[in-house]
């Protein structure tokens, strides 16, 4: 079946098999592999995306919820409009080093902006249950909570984006 | 996963035509359960009826005495709720528990209830205030709805369109999560309504149960101290490698506390 979706702000035309899973769709057909599949079975959070603004596992959702939408990946973060700088978010990540080996970071990324965008003063606790669908096996999760709290922090400052 | 075909229905009477028509085809709402159940090739069906084009089933409607939810309505928008923040916030407290933000987001109602997990949040509270199970041809009363392990009273073709529930007076939710996929290990709803107590759990057994001794202890004293002493029985509850039967008896108890302990706070 043929669906149509906003793709990181372009309009994207695809010709998919209903059973094709959407993080499937990004890293095979579509080349963007920044969105990981970890554990397949919706419990790891390397897949999140933005669906129509909120955070959904890409694992588990199957490629026709796609058409008429507006999907974001982690391809589509960017800083400053016209900048070469990184959102944030990645960049409070890069400063509080939120990250070891980095194969959960896209989806930590995704998750924490959507949580920053809905609520504006965030606190640890409601950082630690928001990120209860992210796992990191690398870094005990301190240095993210962190990094969370920090670039909600600096998105707020720079006007919530 | 096996391929199927897809059908994006635009009216509930053409999904239930579809839903009798293809033999062994199955409704997608959130697909939260239906996904990995596919994945993992534990069904295979050769079509599936996707309900995310009905018009009418999706938002929460405050109707005085009962709030009525329609069937498509994300875990997530029950959860933040303003209204039921107000008026019945056991209920969106009970949402904000299911799963993780990325589950709650795509996850139904209707499909938990559909699907009747035995460890699933929402049937503990559609039986815990007596809801109403609204279907496309009929309405079901809580009590007759739930049967047994993912049993529910819904025939072939009959598809849940909203969850009715009334307003009680106090009510309360506590869960005692599997911490990996947090599910409910057991929780417990309470409700206090003019004429009486209602109590349900999940995850202990098969499926969804009330407990009239609570129920009685707690119509003549609504306070924890009423159930401290009740213990439920052993016999039919679930033991697995998460938790055996006497400390999931146990747990009843003291979720029935808490839940009597949140819709007091």
């Amino acid at each position: 079946m043929q669906i149509s979706f906003i793709l990181n702000g372009r309009p994207t035309s695809v010709e998919v098999e209903p059973s094709m899973l959407v993080a499937d769709l990004l890293r095979e057909q579509l080349d963007l592999t920044g969105t990981h599949v970890g554990c397949d079975t919706s419990q790891c959070g390397a897949c999140v995306v933005h669906l129509d603004g909120v955070p959904v596992k890409s694992c588990t959702l199957l490629a026709p919820a796609l058409d008429g939408a507006t999907l974001l990946t982690i391809e589509g973060l960017q800083g400053e409009p016209g900048s070469n700088r990184l959102h944030p978010m990645q960049e409070a990540f890069r400063e509080h080093h939120g990250l070891q080996c980095g194969f959960c970071t896209p989806g930590m990324l995704m998750t924490a902006i959507a949580l920053a965008q809905d609520k504006p003063n965030l606190t640890e606790a409601e950082v630690r249950h928001g990120l209860e669908g992210n796992i990191c096996r690398c870094t005990g999760y301190q240095n993210i909570v962190v990094a969370v709290m920090a670039g909600a922090a600096a998105m707020h400052a720079a006007g919530g984006e | 996963m096996k391929s199927f075909a897809y059908h994006q229905p635009s009216q509930v009477p053409e999904a239930a035509r579809l839903l009798g028509a293809l033999e062994d085809s199955k409704i997608v709402a959130g697909g939260m359960t239906l996904i990995p159940t596919l994945k993992q090739r534990l069904a295979a069906p050769p079509a599936l009826i996707d309900l995310s084009k009905l018009p009418g089933l999706s938002g929460i409607k405050d109707e005085g005495p009962t709030i009525t939810i329609g069937a498509m309505t994300r875990h997530a928008d029950v959860a933040r709720s303003a209204m039921l923040a107000e008026r019945l916030p056991a209920l969106a407290t009970l949402a904000s528990l299911i799963g993780d933000p990325a589950v709650r987001n795509r996850g139904t109602i209707g499909g938990s209830v559909a699907n009747n997990d035995p460890s699933a949040d929402y049937p503990a509270a559609v039986l815990g205030l007596g809801a109403t199970v609204v279907t496309n041809i009929r309405d079901i009363p809580a009590d007759q709805y739930f049967v047994g392990l993912f049993e529910t009273a819904l025939q072939p073709g009959e598809i849940i369109t909203a969850i009715r529930f009334p307003v009680p007076l106090k009510a309360g939710y506590a869960k005692f999560k599997a911490p990996a996929s947090r599910y409910a290990l057991v929780g417990v709803f309470v409700a206090q309504f003019t004429d009486g107590v209602r109590v349900a759990v999940t995850g202990a057994g098969p499926g969804v149960f009330r407990v009239p001794p609570m129920e009685q202890a707690l119509a003549q004293h609504f306070d924890p101290s009423a159930i401290a002493a009740i213990k439920i029985d052993t016999e039919g509850l679930t033991s697995d490698i998460h938790a055996e039967a006497d400390y999931r008896a146990h747990l009843v108890t003291v979720m029935a506390k808490r839940a009597v302990d949140a819709a007091l706070s």
